[in-house]
């Protein structure tokens, strides 16, 4: 009987007691920096699409949510035609995000993704694509890479050695 | 104003507030049930998260109102009326306030046990007619716990009746004005109070319901407006006990003088409907065969106990 009393005590003391709730809308939490949400696609330093349309993050993708067409410009500079995810499949694994060779894909923290039609659920690249360079600061795949393109002779890469003239015989 | 005008006036009064508290305490009690689990409750919708009611209603109207095809159509259907009928004839002989009673009838107190009684028929017709296993098993615990609750709830209530001389509420509430009736007849009230909670199907004692043994009991086919009647009934079964103990044990519209009557009545009932709903937020449910070992060895001895040390002290007064 005594440890009923109590029981009804200690619950009539939680009246006073601070919320758990977290009144979202108008408060918010602070996301972790590494929080896995909406995805983007980045920009390198340069201000160029950073993805190579090489479509290692559809094959990654577990539940097929990214779809992409491969297209190359004048100077062999490959880059996604469209670009397109369905974030209503999507389950935000980041397996994308791993499986990029270009930092180009990448996880944000933001979820508040809600819309009422769920087309509106489907992102072009347009959508997808931001200015900045996101997460990874300063990298530029087409700097480092050993391709010629536009701007960018064999050897003139960063930390790569000018070709070797394999018919000439001098050192 | 004529006095059959005046009676027809404070009827709607009362049956307006009445109602209008049976409906407003579905928001208090999810209210107040989420700060003691340290949670906000419904606060969205309008100030304080008031219009829930409203919102609730809406809901439950446009709801599908089904009715399973094995059922008893007539009995069905009638079920849930008799609850809020029975529960809305037991305001009639409160006493509010010096002035404001419906009717003051010499047995009020014999009318509220019978009203009260018969409230049972709607969980066992509705269990009975709902054709349905948990429902029936719903019902006869109902049946079983109103029954054997009801014996020491009269019990428990005649030492009020022998201290005040009276079963009429308002002369009991008059009586009490040297001092209220819960220190006398402390063990009466606490008799009486566990005895409501169980006459009201509250948690920790709604066997009827227990809705992770039989889905929801008696009403686990009702929907829509007939599961509506279920609830308000419920609440203004709340209600009610909760006015009675103030009239009977805490001396009704009695108070000092700054506040009038009425206020001092609705004070102390809210009081009361708040411990109802502390209940629910604190304790478990009992086993049903606890339930009626605890009825029927513990407090049935203690009422008649109770009943003879009063009528004993009450004769040597005399």
């Amino acid at each position: 009987m005594l440890s009923i009393l109590r029981t009804i005590w200690l619950t009539f003391r939680h009246f006073f007691r601070k919320k758990v709730t977290v009144q979202y809308p108008e408060e918010k939490i602070k996301l972790p920096a590494r929080w896995r949400g909406r995805i983007i696609l980045s920009r390198d330093p340069d201000g160029e699409e950073r993805c190579v349309a090489c479509y290692l993050c559809a094959v990654a993708c577990p539940v097929g949510c990214i779809s992409l067409q491969a297209g190359e410009d004048e100077y062999g500079r490959r880059y996604p035609e469209f670009f397109r995810i369905n974030f209503s499949r999507c389950i935000y694994c980041g397996f994308c995000e791993d499986a990029c060779p270009t930092y180009a894909i990448q996880l944000i923290p933001d979820f508040e993704m809600a819309e009422y039609d769920r087309r509106n659920m489907v992102y072009e690249k347009e959508f997808l694509l931001v200015d900045g360079q996101g997460k990874y600061q300063g990298y530029n795949f087409y700097r480092i890479s050993g391709l010629a393109i536009r701007g960018k002779n064999k050897g003139q890469a960063e930390n790569e050695n000018p070709p070797v003239d394999i018919k000439s015989l001098l050192p | 104003m004529s006095a059959p005008l005046q009676t027809i006036f404070i009827i709607a009064g009362v049956l307006a507030v009445v109602l209008s508290i049976a409906a407003g305490l579905v928001w208090a009690e999810r209210r107040l049930l989420g700060f003691w689990q340290e949670r906000y409750g419904p606060n969205r919708s309008g100030p304080f998260g008031l219009l829930q009611v409203v919102a609730d209603t809406i809901k439950l109207f446009f709801k599908e109102d089904w009715i399973p095809p094995l059922a008893d159509k007539a009995i069905f259907s009638a079920a849930p009326g008799i609850i809020v009928c029975t529960a809305l004839l037991g305001f009639a002989v409160i006493p509010f306030s010096p002035g404001i009673f419906v009717v003051d009838l010499n047995i009020g107190l014999l009318f509220f046990l019978a009203m009260s009684s018969l409230g049972v028929y709607s969980i066992v017709l509705g269990a009975w007619a709902s054709n349905n296993k948990y429902a029936l098993l719903g019902g006869l615990r109902g049946a079983a716990q109103m029954i054997s609750y009801e014996v020491f709830m009269g019990l428990s209530l005649m030492g009020v009746v022998m201290l005040a001389g009276s079963f009429s509420l308002r002369e009991i509430v008059l009586a009490q004005r040297k001092i209220w009736f819960v220190l006398p007849q402390f063990v009466g009230f606490i008799i009486f109070f566990i005895a409501g909670i169980a006459e009201t199907r509250r948690l920790p004692f709604d066997l009827p319901e227990a809705e992770n043994e039989l889905v929801a009991g008696f009403h686990a086919e009702y929907s829509a407006v007939k599961f509506v009647l279920y609830y308000i009934g419920e609440y203004l079964g709340i209600t009610l006990i909760s006015a009675l103990t103030v009239t009977l044990f805490f001396g009704g519209w009695l108070g000092p003088g700054f506040l009038p009557p009425p206020v001092w009545f609705f004070l102390k009932t809210a009081v009361f409907i708040v411990f109802f709903i502390l209940l629910r937020a604190s304790l478990a449910r009992p086993r049903y065969d606890q339930l009626m070992g605890f009825g029927w060895k513990v407090l049935l001895p203690l009422a008649l106990l109770n009943l003879l040390v009063t009528g004993a002290v009450a004769l040597l007064m005399r």
